[in-house]
């Protein structure tokens, strides 16, 4: 008898998502990562805890996010494309929702302090937030490309009490950020919490962080229904770590929409990687042909990342997801695009969700297709950026 | 047993204290005589640093160490080939991160090590539960299978580990990545909680970068390994005498 596959449950005993995800730490983290699974099932199995984080997010966070049906975008694609505005959340972006439960978690794990790596700074920029609310010390580590490119969010973060140390080992993005928070870990695991902030890194992070961002599917699959859409014909995020999207397809892994995830070109872990190990997984990375890690490029800082989380490397292998890349060009366009139709203006990251409708209308998305879009950020942070390169083109 | 176990616990019978330094391979054109330098000086066994983008586990030093290393062409084939034209005469000891040895494929990878005369191998990204599978490959060479031990490690952690590793085990003396702590730190906690389990032998690293702190070390451990010292000694310019006085020193010290 055929059954019809489950997505996006638990992964197994070990952290497994089919063959990606697991644990690949030094064993001085060993014991952190399992005291953190432990309190990360309890808490996730205590409806007072999962109250704190509901309350928290709608009280302190603005949630729950609306849905806003693009009319003059829908029209130019000759589709129906709904936004789920998580541009709308506090601090602007999705990272909030993953903050705020681990947050939660290091107070309720009697811990005083967390440490975070940063791209853009969004994740940065929530944790802080966050740390600030319930009175946790905040140590971001910060790519020093990325503090340049980012210099207020880096401010922002000081402003919320945070200290940001910029790395400037590597590539001097976010994977080194990564390493870098990890190296940091080591020494202070006793009273600081890791808050990574994507579904990456080693088993629980990846199912831990789709956990508290899957409330924005849950939510979108309400709002459409409510609204009449039902389940749409298909579900485009942006991927970086693969957060967001973890996050919105949670809501409609096991319904028939189509899963589309859209990375950068110049750091496309699914289409021009291989399978590998790094920061405590086994995924799809971008690597050399001896496998050393090649450095992602993008012109959002945080879709610079050279990996996948390894439940997104699962729903591409499996088949159940689809992930593609679009170039900084078309993010670009995306971007203005956009704005001038719909007076929303996106995050780089988000842009390439954007772009990648713009571009598949017609083609790969039959027309008149329904369409929700994970608008997963605003572009405050990036519009200096980005007047720059438009007005250096003049 | 392994080879390298074989040859570790002889040694330890033999009442003398094992000197473990790293080296990074390819770091400089002329490592392999550093490396032969530190053998004329008193090494017991030498662990080879492979260098890796990524090194999670590493402080500041070695991370520049594989920066230089890679910059310089350095792969798993072409210091296999530096190694097999030499005869050093002592156990060489590989330390990296699991993508290298995922990636050129395991049972492919343990089979370079072992034919140009590698009979261990530490990595310290790959945890005892996702370790089976490298572990079932080395057995099918002599590559003896070296796990870490750390400050942290909880006492049915302990227990495993020290069941499991091969060769020695590896503990740590402080909570921090490679260079960043100096001094024995936790070790004598970290060595007795082997103990407790295990008579293989047990080595101090991570905070051992002088002489009287390798002999403070000794007096509870089987051996020490150096590395950040001796690797930054080396991207300063060091020649390979400086590499064997070095290594004599901690030689004197550990004698004695
Ligand atoms: C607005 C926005 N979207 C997406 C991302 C990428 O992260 P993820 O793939 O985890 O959602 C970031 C990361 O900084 C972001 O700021």
């Amino acid at each position: 008898m055929n059954q019809t596959p489950s997505y996006m449950g638990a992964p197994s005993t070990s952290g497994r998502f089919g063959d990606f995800g697991g644990r690949f730490v030094p064993e001085a983290l060993m014991p952190a990562c399992l005291e953190l699974e432990t309190a990360f099932v309890d808490a996730w199995a205590d409806p007072s805890f999962v109250d704190e984080y509901r309350s928290v997010l709608h009280e302190f966070g603005g949630r729950p996010t609306p849905v806003t049906y693009l009319e003059r975008f829908s029209r130019r694609c000759g589709l129906e494309v709904f936004a789920k505005r998580e541009d709308l959340a506090h601090t602007g972006s999705h990272k909030i929702n993953n903050v705020v439960g681990q947050t939660l978690l290091t107070q309720r794990m009697g811990k005083s302090r967390v440490i975070a790596e940063t791209g853009a700074g969004q994740h940065g920029v929530a944790t802080a937030t966050a740390a600030a609310r319930l009175g946790l010390s905040c140590t971001v580590y910060m790519g020093e490309l990325d503090t340049q490119r980012q210099s207020l969010n880096v401010f922002r973060m000081e402003l919320l009490g945070a200290t940001v140390v910029a790395v400037t080992s590597g590539s001097r993005t976010l994977k080194d950020a990564v390493n870098e928070a990890m190296r940091e870990w080591v020494t202070c695991v006793d009273d600081t919490h890791y808050c990574l902030g994507s579904v990456m890194g080693p088993h629980p992070f990846p199912w831990m962080v789709r956990e508290f961002q899957s409330i924005i599917g849950h939510e979108a699959y309400a709002q459409l229904h409510e609204r009449g859409v039902g389940v749409p014909d298909m579900v485009v995020a942006c991927v970086g770590g693969g957060s967001n999207a973890a996050g919105i397809f949670a809501g409609f892994a096991n319904t028939t929409s189509r899963l589309v995830g859209v990375e950068a070109a110049g750091g496309a872990a699914v289409t021009n990687g291989s399978p590998g190990v790094l920061h405590g997984m086994k995924s799809m990375l971008i690597q050399s042909e001896h496998g050393q890690i090649e450095e992602a490029h993008s012109i959002s800082a945080g879709l610079d990342y050279p990996g996948i989380g390894p439940e997104h490397a699962y729903l591409a292998a499996s088949g159940r997801a689809q992930y593609v890349g679009i170039g900084d060009e078309d993010v670009l366009e995306a971007l203005q695009t956009l704005s001038q139709l719909e007076g929303i203006i996106p995050a780089l990251e988000s842009a390439h969700a954007v772009a990648w409708i713009l571009q598949e209308a017609g083609r790969d998305i039959p027309l008149g297709s329904s369409v929700l879009l994970n608008l997963s950020g605003r572009g405050d942070k990036d519009v200096a950026q980005v007047r720059d390169i438009l007005r250096d083109r003049q | 047993m392994k080879s390298l176990e074989a040859t570790l616990r002889t040694l330890r019978d033999s009442g003398r204290k094992a000197l473990v330094p790293y080296f990074m391979a390819g770091v400089t054109e002329d490592w392999t005589h550093h490396v032969a330098a530190a053998v004329h000086g008193g090494a017991d066994a030498i662990e080879i640093g492979i260098p890796f983008s990524d090194p999670m586990m590493d402080g500041a030093v070695i991370q520049l160490a594989a920066e230089r290393s890679l910059a310089l062409g350095t792969t798993i084939d072409s210091l296999c080939a530096q190694l097999s034209a030499q005869d050093l005469g002592l156990p060489l000891i590989a330390m990296t991160y699991y993508n290298l040895f995922h990636h050129y494929g395991l049972l492919r990878a343990a089979g370079r090590l072992s034919a140009s005369g590698i009979s261990g191998a530490i990595v310290p990204d790959l945890t005892l539960e996702e370790s089976d599978e490298w572990r079932s490959v080395c057995d099918q060479t002599d590559i003896a299978t070296i796990f870490l031990v750390a400050p942290s490690t909880t006492p049915d952690r302990f227990a495993r580990l020290a069941a499991t590793t091969q060769g020695f085990c590896y503990a740590s003396a402080r909570m921090a990545v490679t260079g960043r702590a100096s001094g024995d730190g936790d070790a004598s906690r970290v060595v007795e909680a082997v103990r407790a389990t295990s008579d293989i032998p047990t080595y101090v690293g991570i905070g051992i970068s002088s002489p009287s702190q390798a002999a403070r070390a000794s007096r509870y451990a089987d051996g020490v390994i150096v590395g950040s010292a001796l690797v930054d000694l080396i991207l300063g310019g060091a020649t390979p005498d400086d590499t064997e006085r070095f290594i004599a020193g901690f030689r004197t010290a550990l004698d004695e």
